[in-house]
């Protein structure tokens, strides 16, 4: 808990004592220096609100649009169990969604606004849902390394200081972990299989290497929010600091797996005691976050056509809801009457 | 065993109908609850068809002429009514047939008793739904009672004995049409009038005559297993 509360800001909005904002900011400042927690109601700043409900849309929209990639494969999953697992992760996918939107309400914006946004094309989601799944090795390339990057990513936001996103994202780290060792088992299955398995699963690692390492975002000399997020605690680790740190992780699981990184300049740097590894395509990635990626259209028509359609469905439950509520309040009155 | 086959293969068609819905809902809380009702069929499938044989085998290696489910689980899923339909009408048959044979001493007992729980859970989302479209907006309501209307030729099928279960069919079928009739009616739909079964004969899909979009289905369910013979996954 921060040391100001939602009523002290009210009592302070009321006859605004000179100095009152800089109280409070300082407290929210003191509660964010010493690891305390930001809840709900809590004074903070509008700007911290604001990168708060950008950064975490962001993630609820990543998840749901995350979804297609997978589902793409649903139908085609070459083994009952194979199925299976894929189902429940895209099915969890959903869940984080939900966690993520609930969380950023808390801020005071609305699921509805946060969707519209998305539809309208005004918030974004991870770059990375832009590329196709193009062969099933796809499925387990994205766990080990979309999962991946996105764990490594996660885990410091566990300690994020707002409360409410740091809890979300616990419950959220535990499922993904589970979905990344079943997308590195999958790639395993295929790199020991037959030579055109191994083959599928070479060429999966080829096309997201790349992309994965463009979720941890811009390096750190062209990241505009880094700084402040950093300062807030939103943010514990550089965008460059994670990445290094994934790229040292991938490399012996690579190796284990018995696949190769695409990258001819990436090798073990004694001095540095991490990998080096050659530079990534940033002009790709402005031109994936334009919207001119190879799925970007794809994806959010998709989404689109999804919320259209589906809003009759989203019309009865109103109406019915509207309804039932009616005749039950309607019988309370008339008992309360009678 | 025919019986193992005829139920594995209902639930592993249905399962593979709603997996089709991932990214695809109305709402997110749809999202979540098609899938899970989806794993929950398939994690059926996947028990009775391995008593039967080999799960992938049975599942990615037969055609479609050896399938044993029902037509009414092959339905393309349509609009949200037309699946929540399908939904409806299969969950309030799979049900009392789970009750009846979590009761007797068959090899389905022990599944049977498993699978009741979450068929109960699988009736009451279809239920609810079916009061909130047919109960909701006009729109919603005339797409629900279409979507009622277009698979009850589907439903006599469900009551076509299977060789190898013991059930009372005549029980089974008037407890289907009781809670169907009562959830229609609360829904303010109407009871279909036509018939259950279409001029071909009922019981058709369990003797592997199937509808058309079925053969296109289980092309996209085999097709990547059939492209790699003998692999593992």
């Amino acid at each position: 808990m921060a040391a100001v509360t939602a009523d002290q800001t009210a009592q302070a909005g009321a006859d605004r004592p000179e100095g009152a904002d800089k109280a409070l900011e300082a407290a929210f400042d003191a509660a964010v220096a010493a690891d305390e927690r930001i809840e709900p109601r809590d004074w903070m700043p509008d700007a911290y609100r604001a990168s708060l409900v950008r950064q975490m849309a962001q993630h609820a929209h990543s998840e749901i649009i995350g979804m297609q990639p997978e589902a793409n494969w649903i139908s085609r999953a070459p083994s009952l169990r194979r199925k299976a697992i894929l189902m429940a992760k895209v099915q969890d996918e959903a869940g984080h969604g939900l966690y993520l939107y609930s969380a950023a309400e808390t801020l005071g914006t609305g699921r509805e606004e946060l969707l519209d946004k998305l539809h309208a094309g005004r918030q974004r989601y991870s770059s990375i849902f832009n590329y196709p799944t193009l062969t099933w090795a796809d499925v387990g390339a994205i766990g080990w390394l979309v999962d991946g990057a996105a764990i490594t990513n996660q885990v410091p936001l566990c300690r994020c200081s707002y409360g409410p996103y740091a809890r979300a994202m616990v419950r959220i780290c535990k499922e993904e972990s589970f979905h990344q060792r079943q997308g590195y088992e999958l790639l395993l299955a295929l790199s020991n299989g037959t030579p055109a398995q191994h083959e599928m699963a070479q060429d999966a690692v080829n096309r997201w290497w790349w992309p994965s390492l463009m979720m941890f975002g811009p390096p750190d000399d062209a990241s505009a929010h880094s700084a402040q997020s950093m300062t807030w605690k939103i943010k514990r680790h550089s965008n460059d600091e994670l990445r290094q740190r994934f790229v040292d992780i991938c490399v012996p699981q690579a190796e284990a797996l018995g696949l190769t990184l695409p990258d001819p300049d990436l090798r073990w740097n004694e001095e540095r005691g991490q990998h080096d590894f050659g530079a990534i395509d940033w002009k790709e990635f402005q031109e994936v976050l334009k919207g001119n990626g190879p799925c970007n259209e794809q994806r959010l028509t998709q989404r689109r056509r999804a919320h259209e359609e589906g809003a009759w469905v989203r019309d009865a439950a109103v109406a019915y809801a509207e309804k039932h509520t009616a005749t039950h309040t309607a019988a309370r009155n008339e008992e309360a009457t009678a | 065993m025919t019986a193992a086959l005829a139920l594995g293969d209902d639930a592993l068609v249905l399962s593979h109908r709603l997996g089709e819905w991932a990214g695809h809902a109305p709402v997110l809380e749809e999202e979540v609850a098609l899938a899970n009702i989806a794993l929950d069929l398939l994690g059926q499938a996947r028990l009775l068809l391995s008593m039967a044989g080999d799960e992938d085998e049975l599942a990615y290696l037969r055609e479609e002429r050896a399938f044993r489910n029902v037509q009414l689980v092959e339905q393309p899923n349509g609009d949200f009514a037309h699946t929540i339909a399908r939904q409806l009408y299969f969950s309030a048959y799979q049900r009392p047939l789970y009750e009846q044979l979590s009761s007797g001493g068959s090899a389905f007992a022990g599944l049977a008793a498993k699978a009741v729980k979450e068929v109960a859970y699988h009736q009451d989302h279809a239920e609810h739904w079916t009061l909130r479209l047919g109960d909701g907006t006009d729109e919603s309501h005339e797409r629900m009672q279409r979507g009622v209307d277009a698979l009850w030729r589907f439903t006599g099928e469900l009551f076509e004995p299977v060789e190898g279960l013991e059930i009372d069919w005549r029980s089974l079928r008037s407890d289907w049409l009781e809670s169907v009739s009562a959830v229609l009616d609360r829904a303010t739909l109407t009871l279909p009038a036509g018939p259950q079964s279409g001029a071909w004969t009922a019981g058709a899909g369990r003797q592997g005559i199937h509808t058309e979009p079925f053969g296109r289905m289980i092309a996209e369910m085999q097709h990547l297993h059939r492209s790699h013979p003998g692999a593992s996954w």
